[in-house]
């Protein structure tokens, strides 16, 4: 009882009440001037970019991040310790840190002859960049724990190898992919320095979310800020809900 | 259907856990592999069902080979130690996984998981997940699981290893009756003896990867081939360096045919039973009696007797008469 009260205390004044101000923040000026402000051209191309560059980061992350967290636990080869501490090492930089480390691989003059500074590609890469760790940080410990009789056992009962994997491997470790992704969607569509650099933060362009609502703030439109940023939030909501959701219904009917 | 293994040898790295094997296992019989871990056995029966592949040899299930077959196209029933439970599916649809690979339809599949589910009893449980179950019910969802495939053979790794002593008891005497009723050949593993002597028809001794005998319970008790057999199968001890189980020895109070003299050390009453430790010279051994012959000798520490091995006294034909 106190540990829940303790709990609920804490959550309320590191989350909810700074994100009951911002949304309150947003409406002051009217629902009208919430709505102008969010889709006023600039807005609305940053809210889209960022939306569907998070979407695209969320799915490569669902297959590559699935993909290493397996190589990791079921492959041996050489190296595969340095492998292991550089999946971290993009969550552990400061992200300007990346944002300058792909600005020197990928920028303008670009010593490997791919010049994404200035494109959407660009923002997804440093997305990519960012959020790797994710799905392969909830994925390997569940694959670690595996009960790998199971797939055995559907090998004796006549399974196939993609058989067993679609229907024995797949389903056990879908609700760590869905927490993993989750949570890469979300650092996603949160991002603000590793995209600053490379992206150029050119408007109607590869201006992310974050990015403009600094923008906004910095001239002084603290309304139009709070209400880009409750976008985001109802966006990050709507994603984590709906995750969870896919994963119960998946597991009903797996 | 008949399994019989042919000069299988299997090595992981240096160690050998299987050597030149050959055991034959008729069709509907009931048969433990028996042996220390480590032996072989499970190897032995992983190749069986194609989850390992054997250096050299050959298997052959109802008489056709079987040696390169993948364990999906043996049809084989398997049964491991941890259950090996699909987590995310409920009892009913563990069990109905073969048939639905197989696409069997609808109302069969529902029709076979039934049966199953009540052969052992587990029909009011269907809808709930391996994790609400307990261990024994969640060995005889794998039972059925393995069953309903209809295989040629099944063959359990260990599988009551994981339960605690009674549900141990309760599921062996279930699988000797159940194999009673479905008569399907099977294989089971196991590190008990008591297990193997109370289940099967035919025991199979297996230590160092190799066979040390294979026979019926009762003929590997009273003719072990070896000391490792006689030893592994029940309780001995040792009279003039030869193994002797403890019950086999005889006890006078007067010097008979053949007998040494020996001084009791100890008496332990083990309910109806009686165990006594004498020294025999500078050998320690222990005799096992009952009761009542305890007390007709009226035994106690320090008491002198005479013993004798069983069988003995035809044995040594100079010292008879």
């Amino acid at each position: 009882m106190f540990g829940a009260g303790l709990a609920t205390m804490w959550l309320s004044l590191l989350v909810l009440i700074p994100l009951a101000a911002v949304v309150w923040r947003a409406q002051e000026d009217g629902a009208g001037a919430f709505w102008d402000a969010v889709t006023a051209p600039e807005a609305a191309a940053a809210i889209r970019l960022t939306v569907v560059a998070s979407f695209i980061v969320a799915l490569v992350n669902v297959v590559f991040g699935t993909l290493i967290a397996w190589v990791l636990v079921r492959d041996d080869f050489r190296g595969k310790r340095i492998v292991e501490a550089l999946i971290d090492l993009p969550f552990a930089l400061p992200t300007i840190v990346a944002g300058l480390v792909l600005l020197a691989l990928y920028g303008v003059g670009s010593p490997v002859g791919i010049t994404l500074a200035y494109t959407r590609a660009g923002v997804v890469v440093a997305l990519l960049f960012v959020t790797l760790p994710f799905v392969v940080r909830t994925v390997q410990p569940v694959l670690l724990e595996f009960d790998w009789e199971m797939e055995e056992a559907a090998a004796s009962l006549g399974a196939s190898r993609l058989t067993t994997f679609r229907r024995v491997v797949l389903p056990n470790l879908l609700p760590a992919i869905s927490a993993g992704t989750a949570l890469a969607f979300a650092r996603a569509i949160s991002e603000f320095g590793s995209t600053v650099l490379i992206s150029g933060n050119l408007p109607f362009k590869t201006k992310v979310a974050a990015v403009h609502i600094y923008g906004q703030i910095e001239t002084d439109n603290t309304t139009g800020a709070a209400a880009v940023a409750t976008v985001l939030l109802v966006v990050a909501l709507v994603v984590l809900v709906g995750l969870d959701m896919l994963q119960r219904w998946a597991a009903r009917r797996a | 259907m008949s399994i019989r293994a042919t000069g299988v040898t299997k090595r992981f790295g240096d160690f050998v856990a299987l050597d030149d094997v050959s055991v034959e296992i008729p069709t509907g019989s009931l048969t433990a592999l028996l042996g220390p871990s480590g032996g072989g056995k499970s190897t032995l029966l992983r190749i069986i069902a194609g989850l390992e592949q054997p250096d050299s040899g050959r298997i052959e299930i109802a008489g056709e080979d079987h040696t390169t077959l993948p364990p999906q196209r043996r049809n084989v029933g398997f049964v491991f130690q941890h259950y090996a439970a699909f987590k995310h599916l409920s009892v009913r649809r563990n069990v109905a996984f073969g048939l639905e690979i197989r696409k069997r339809p609808k109302d069969e599949v529902k029709r076979r998981v039934d049966e199953l589910l009540r052969l052992v009893h587990l029909e009011q449980f269907g809808d709930r997940l391996p994790s609400q179950l307990s261990g024994g019910q969640r060995q005889r969802m794998a039972l059925a699981r393995a069953l309903a495939v209809e295989p040629k053979v099944m063959l359990l790794d260990e599988p009551f290893g994981a339960l605690d002593a009674k549900v141990r008891k309760e599921l062996r005497d279930w699988l000797r009756r159940l194999h009673d009723e479905v008569h399907v050949t099977t294989v089971f593993v196991t590190h008990d003896q008591e297990e193997a002597m109370d289940v099967a028809d035919e025991i199979v001794v297996i230590n160092n990867g190799v066979v040390e005998q294979v026979g019926p319970p009762d003929e590997l008790y009273d003719r072990p081939a070896n000391d490792f057999v006689m030893s592994f199968l029940g309780p001995v001890t040792r009279l003039g360096g030869k193994l002797v189980r403890p019950h086999d020895l005889e006890v006078f109070s007067e010097p008979d045919t053949g007998t040494v003299p020996a001084t009791v050390v100890r008496l332990v009453r083990l309910g109806f039973e009686v165990k006594v430790d004498v020294v025999v010279g500078d050998e320690e051994l222990w005799v096992q009696l009952t009761r009542g012959e305890a007390d007709r000798l009226a035994l106690g520490p320090g008491s002198p007797i005479h013993l004798r091995a069983l069988g003995a006294v035809s044995r040594p034909p100079a010292r008879a008469h």
